[in-house]
């Protein structure tokens, strides 16, 4: 589904990604594991258009480097970023109504928002309050209810769990998995590799710009080396 | 007391005005960061589009007006096209110098092709005529400018709270990239700025024209000037702020007008601008600035 061949990211003229490739196939949770600067973040910034990069990026046969932002979008990319970027002085109603800003189906776009609002209740009812007096966990789901609603093909995680009490990271994953089951495609970026490799089919371990190790979550699971040193025991 | 209600008339419609005109300045800005100097140069345009209409289509005054309305609101965002949309995401002292050139090169337009004289729009005549109200003497524009203001900022509230584009242009103040990855539209964004932007600019200039009776290349001048005031002093980039900065220049204004010995009346805008200085020590970034955090980035 999504094919990306020698990807170089660039920011100015220091090269933050230096050359992966990296595959998504339908219905599968790949996960990108790493420590700080491996260039996780980047790669997801090349894949929406927010950042320059060499390389190919092909999205179901579609070539997207050199398309705007907005027609990945469009193409069906969505990205709950890092740091949420959740439109603090909006409603946290208007942020999913933003979510789904290239739908033109006003019934539909209600019952979703609906539909989210009975899965966290805890949105519903602040739902004219602003997103900025949400917690942090709160703002994370209403991220990735906000992302969910423009109805993408892939989903784009970025450091989901930063920054959450651990029970608030076990349900951020749970919600992840219940979309995996749901038959959403899934590329996520994580620190928390323990919590990631679980809901994950196959992951690609990056750092300093280059892919380290990859291999299905089995597999990788089986490495006791490199397990210890992806959940920081090591 | 008849001639403190007049005067507190006489506020609310200088006050009203600059509102319009600062609305104008702060919905591009709040958008996009730039401080579009060349929006007095927008509002010339329109009236010299009065003077077109009148000489070569019709007198009817409405048929008028709107063509002004239109030229102003077509000009603003072919401005946006051709000369800010380049600029668009440089640093904002790029698109600060872009707007003065405009501005230099409209002002010169209407000198090299027009006149450098003012010339006369005799339409308006009628909107400006003394009605009596409770008493009080005072014009019709004054009521026409307090009425459409009120209107105008109802209906711009309106559209910012209720419709996606609103929504979409208030949380492009915060952080324009993410409402990109919504896959709205940069370009439509910035347009309609602009578009709301030029249509206030044709509101503004019915009133400057009724009251002023002519157009000359730098019309646009004095309001733009007024409007950036009226912005710096609510808070720029808030919206309630420029409406807020605008209602408080106006009432600076009179109050010094009636306050100040006649033989002082010539320093009139040293004192306006003197208090406004204080407003600034006390609130360095306008009255109603918006927080400056940009959500918890972490």
């Amino acid at each position: 589904m999504l094919d990306i061949r020698n990807l170089k990211v660039l920011y100015g003229p220091i090269e933050a990604v230096h050359g992966i490739s990296l595959r998504v196939e339908e219905g599968q949770c790949v996960t990108l594991l790493g420590p700080n600067g491996a260039g996780k973040s980047s790669t997801i910034s090349a894949i929406c258009g927010v950042a320059k990069a060499t390389g190919d990026i092909t999205f179901l046969g579609q070539d997207l480097l050199g398309t705007e932002i907005e027609d990945r979008v469009r193409a069906g990319i969505s990205v709950s970023p890092e740091g949420r970027r959740i439109f603090s002085n909006l409603s946290v109603e208007a942020n999913l109504q933003l979510g789904a800003g290239i739908r033109t189906d006003r019934d539909g776009i209600e019952a979703d928002i609906d539909h989210w609002f009975t899965t966290f209740p805890i949105l519903g009812e602040r739902r004219t309050q602003s997103a900025g007096t949400l917690s942090g966990g709160e703002q994370q789901m209403l991220a990735i209810a906000r992302a969910l609603m423009a109805k993408p093909k892939i989903l784009l995680l970025d450091e989901p769990s930063l920054g959450l009490a651990p029970r608030i990271v076990g349900q951020i994953f749970d919600m992840i998995e219940q979309l995996k089951s749901e038959g959403m495609t899934i590329l996520l970026v994580e620190q928390n590799a323990r919590q990631a490799l679980r809901i994950s089919d196959y992951a690609y371990l990056l750092n300093t710009g280059t892919i380290q190790a990859e291999g299905t979550t089995a597999t990788l699971g089986q490495n006791d080396e490199l397990m210890a040193k992806l959940t920081g025991l090591g | 007391m008849d001639y403190a209600i007049q005067q507190m008339v006489n506020a609310l419609s200088f006050g009203a005005e600059y509102a319009l005109l600062a609305l104008g300045l702060a919905i591009v800005f709040s958008v996009m960061g730039l401080v579009n100097f060349a929006h007095g140069d927008v509002i010339a345009v329109g009236g010299y589009t009065m003077v077109a209409f009148a000489a070569i289509v019709t007198a009817n005054p409405w048929i008028v007006i709107l063509g002004a309305i239109v030229a102003a609101a077509l000009t603003s965002v072919l401005l946006e096209r051709v000369a800010f949309r380049p600029v668009r995401y440089a640093d904002p002292t790029t698109g600060l110098l872009t707007a003065f050139g405009v501005s230099i090169v409209l002002q010169n337009l209407f000198l090299l092709f027009v006149s450098p004289r003012p010339i006369a729009v005799t339409s308006l005549y009628f909107m400006d005529v003394p009605i009596e109200m409770f008493g009080v003497q005072v014009s019709s524009l004054q009521l026409l400018e307090s009425v459409t203001t009120v209107l105008v900022i109802v209906g711009l509230t309106l559209f910012l709270n209720r419709s996606v584009w609103g929504l979409a242009m208030r949380a492009a103040s915060l952080d324009f990239e993410m409402v990109r990855l919504m896959g709205i539209r940069a370009n439509r964004v910035f347009a309609l700025a602009f578009l709301i932007s030029g249509l206030l600019a044709g509101l503004a200039c019915i009133f400057i024209m009724a009251r002023r009776g002519s157009v000359d290349p730098h019309l646009g001048f004095n309001p733009v000037l007024k409007a950036f005031v009226a912005c710096v002093v609510g808070g720029f980039g808030s919206l309630p702020g420029a409406v807020l900065g605008g209602f408080l220049l106006g009432a600076v204004e009179v109050g010094m007008l009636v306050l100040l010995p006649q033989e002082y009346g010539g320093m009139k805008d040293a004192f306006v601008f003197g208090i406004i200085a204080l407003i600034l020590v006390w609130r360095p970034n306008g009255i109603l600035s918006p927080a400056v955090e940009k959500g918890d980035k972490l």
